[in-house]
């Protein structure tokens, strides 16, 4: 740990250690945390069987979920569309083999909570046939095309933060990139899937590269390489060189976790910082994982979307090593080709060992932001010792890459003062780790710091619901006063206008009078309605009279059964009854 | 003497006259503080505080008529952040006007439902869609969860469903350092 700390004050110090820094800048903070990389490197990237059975969450990406375009029991090709980007910010989701969609509902899905999310299962058939594939000759074709074409690549950003790469590619038209950086820095420790990446694969990312900058308008492209990664700087410069391409140049960073964080990248390259509340391309630099480049070159070249990628399979295994793995590969088959799981396994750690997670079972898919699955075991990861109180030290604040405070932002998230919190940008936090890492108190500072980013998050929901609702609330309420409003505008004018013809009516009836001197209309509402029903059977006996007069009879009083004729008997006689009670009492009146 | 006066008396006329214009000009709309109570209120509209919704609440609690701490959906955290602006003791949540329930939404079992249009008529945010004769259905992300609804359905069909934890909107929990179990051996205490 001593030693740590005396690098990081040496490179506060700025002073030059063995290292050459390559005109790099530095950033501020950073950790040197084990490597464990070598371990992984020395296998080739390995291929794995096919699975029994795949499963491919609808959330593997950032942003809307997708819609679905299949149906249980439909037969699919492999790279046919399953799911389609939905909205602006969504990706699409392809089948990674041929075979039979068996089910789409709810599994559990590889992310912190544990939690089931809709997925669709695929039995694959063993063929591998692939469906259309459409390459496109991309220096030939119009930048927005290409955009809209990478939207149902399903490509997204491969590094981990699976951002849809289709967004970041897209312009307004007045593109003013004029930076591309290639993040290989792959600074956490135990991944080493871009490493073999571009020791395997330089020419084609190098190619990638040059579709990137094409279709952002970029003038240059730096790949950013830890100075770890020998191997990978030399292939990559030799590719850059044999590949004839001036404009993308490969630069070495120091090792120091977490130079692989976009801004810090940024910052290492170009000496460039980006004010917390702009993005990279406000100031013309845009970033891309090199996984992501490659895939974008596959899609264009050969039309294949996105189905698979590297994975860095290691920690407590018999012989770590990547795989080429298709997503929603269950972990188990991964885990079984590194050998046999060993014994004092205790969990599965998802991405690195600073900013994973841990995987709720073994059963869950590989989905696009597994970039590395770590075997843990308590003598690579030993359990925390309890955490002490906060000393002060403020070592947390040497070791943060962002330049934070993290001290105080552990106590207002501790005393849920979300508000403070924020107001110390406990948003710009990335979650890197190095705080919790140097803590002498071994504090889950990062724990309290995702807490509070979460509480807040779910607060500025609920107010946004509760300003919708009071909103709905006030239009109603304005809405029942309107119609109020107009309800009794109408009566008024209703009444108006009957006052009208009642005066006019009574004019008229007075001239009626004076001149034949027929019955004044009863001013006795009952009489009225007594003469009106009085009417109305008289209209009604008379229609039936002409009904019979015209030999019309009601239809279904033919051909009856006897009882029915019994009871149309009944009700006649009873009929002619009251017809003569009444008649008898208008006669008596 | 005389001129100091002058100076002063022209000063204060030319000053009282900026603040008389000014009051007019920057004239402030409404209550304030009903508002900043307003924005504190969860706004689901359910009477449970015993007034019509939440802005007739604000204004009685403006006006001191109302205690800060009969709304059931705002919780405790409510009635604390209503005893802050207030400058008043907190209490905590008045049993009698309920307690506070997980938030849930209405949803229509539309098989039953007989379109009678009465819960279109009590929601107090018009997230009930459909027409009278016709099935209704309930506009989840709209709906606050205020079971007005439920009083009024001839048929019952209306049940209120707690929302369900997804990755959506799972949240971090508060680090929680557990207390282990450690085997009892003599002698080692004191160490």
């Amino acid at each position: 740990m001593s030693t740590i700390i005396n690098f990081v004050s040496h490179l506060l110090q700025g002073k030059s250690l063995n290292v050459h820094f390559n005109d790099v800048f530095k950033f501020n903070g950073g950790i040197h945390p084990p490597q464990h990389k070598i371990e992984s490197t020395l296998c080739p990237i390995g291929k794995l069987p096919l699975p029994e059975k795949l499963t491919l969450p609808l959330r593997q990406h950032v942003g809307n979920l997708p819609k679905i375009k299949v149906q249980v029991g439909d037969y699919v090709q492999k790279g046919q569309m399953l799911a389609e980007a939905e909205g602006t910010v969504s990706a699409a989701i392809h089948a990674p083999t041929s075979g039979i969609v068996s089910a789409i509902d709810e599994q559990i899905i590889p992310h912190p909570s544990g939690l089931p999310d809709l997925c669709i299962s695929l039995i694959p058939d063993g063929k591998e046939t692939w469906g259309e594939l459409h390459p496109t000759d991309w220096r030939n074709t119009d930048k927005k095309e290409l955009v809209n074409k990478l939207r149902a690549s399903g490509i997204v950003g491969l590094g981990g933060a699976t951002f849809p790469t289709h967004i970041k590619l897209r312009s307004n038209g007045t593109s003013n990139v004029h930076t591309l950086i290639i993040n290989a820095a792959e600074c956490e420790p135990y991944i080493t899937c871009d490493d073999m990446l571009m020791r395997e694969q330089a020419d084609d990312i190098i190619n990638g590269i040059a579709i990137v900058q094409y279709i952002l308008g970029a003038h240059k492209s730096i790949i950013g390489i830890e100075d770890n990664k020998e191997e990978a700087i030399t292939a990559m410069t030799n590719a850059c060189i044999s590949a004839e391409q001036e404009a993308i140049t490969v630069k070495v960073v120091p090792t120091l976790y977490p130079s692989g964080d976009a801004r810090r990248l940024i910052h290492l390259l170009l000496g460039t910082e980006i004010p917390s509340d702009k993005r990279s391309t406000d100031v013309g630099i845009q970033v891309f994982n090199v996984a992501t480049v490659l895939a974008i070159y596959r899609y264009f070249e050969f039309g294949e979307p996105s189905i698979s990628r590297i994975v860095t399979m290691t920690g407590n295994v018999v012989k770590p090593q990547n795989f080429e793995v298709l997503f929603g590969t269950p972990l188990m088959s991964l885990v079984k080709a590194t050998g046999a799981v060993k014994e004092d396994t205790t969990h599965f750690i998802m991405g690195g060992p600073m900013m994973g997670f841990d995987l709720p079972n073994t059963q869950v898919p590989i989905t696009k932001a597994a970039n590395c699955i770590i075997a843990a075991a308590p003598n690579l990861f030993a359990a925390p010792p309890p955490a002490m109180p906060c000393i002060r030290c403020a070592r947390c604040a040497e070791a943060c890459p962002v330049n934070l405070q993290p001290q105080e932002l552990y106590w207002f998230s501790k005393s849920n003062n979300f508000e403070s919190a924020r107001d110390y940008n406990l948003f710009d936090c990335i979650e890197c780790g190095c705080c919790t890492y140097v803590c002498p108190s071994n504090i889950p500072l990062v724990q309290y710091y995702r807490y509070a980013k979460s509480e807040i998050i779910d607060a500025d929901k609920a107010t946004s619901a509760a300003d919708l609702a009071r909103e709905r609330n006030d239009f109603r309420l304005a809405r029942i006063e309107r119609e109020k409003l107009e309800r009794a505008q109408k009566h008024a004018e209703r009444a108006q206008l009957a006052k009208e013809s009642k005066s006019d009516l009574m004019l008229d009836d007075s001239i009626v009078a004076a001149h034949t001197n027929t019955e004044t209309p009863s001013t006795d509402p009952a009489l009225d309605k007594k003469a009106i029903i009085a009417a109305a059977i008289e209209r009604a006996k008379a229609k039936k009279l002409a009904a019979t007069e015209a030999g019309v009879t009601p239809k279904n009083i033919e051909n009856v059964s006897a009882s029915v004729q019994a009871e149309i008997n009944t009700i006649d006689h009873i009929r002619e009854q009251a017809a003569q009670a009444e008649i008898a009492k208008t006669s008596t009146e | 003497m005389l001129t100091a006066l002058l100076i002063m008396l022209g000063l204060g006329l030319v000053l009282g006259m900026i603040l008389g214009i000014s009051a007019l000009v920057f004239k402030v709309e409404g209550d304030p503080l009903v508002a900043r109570i307003d924005a504190i209120l969860p706004q689901t509209q359910c009477g449970q505080c015993g007034f019509p919704g939440c802005k007739p609440y604000a204004q009685a609690i403006a006006a001191e008529e109302a205690d800060i701490n009969q709304c059931p959906p705002g919780g405790d955290a409510g009635a604390q952040a209503l005893a802050d602006l207030m400058g008043v003791e907190f209490k905590p949540l008045n049993a009698e006007h309920g307690s506070p329930k997980p938030k849930s939404v209405a949803f229509i079992n539309e098989a039953v439902c007989i379109g009678c249009t009465l819960c279109i008529q009590a929601c107090p945010v018009d997230a009930i869609l459909g027409a009278a004769k016709h099935m209704h259905t309930v506009i989840a992300s709209e709906c606050t969860g205020c079971e007005l609804c439920l009083a009024p359905c001839p048929v019952d069909c209306i049940d209120m469903l707690p929302i369900a934890e997804t990755p959506d909107n799972w949240r971090w929990q508060y680090p929680i350092i557990p207390i282990k179990a450690i085997a009892f051996v003599a002698g080692e205490v004191s160490a």
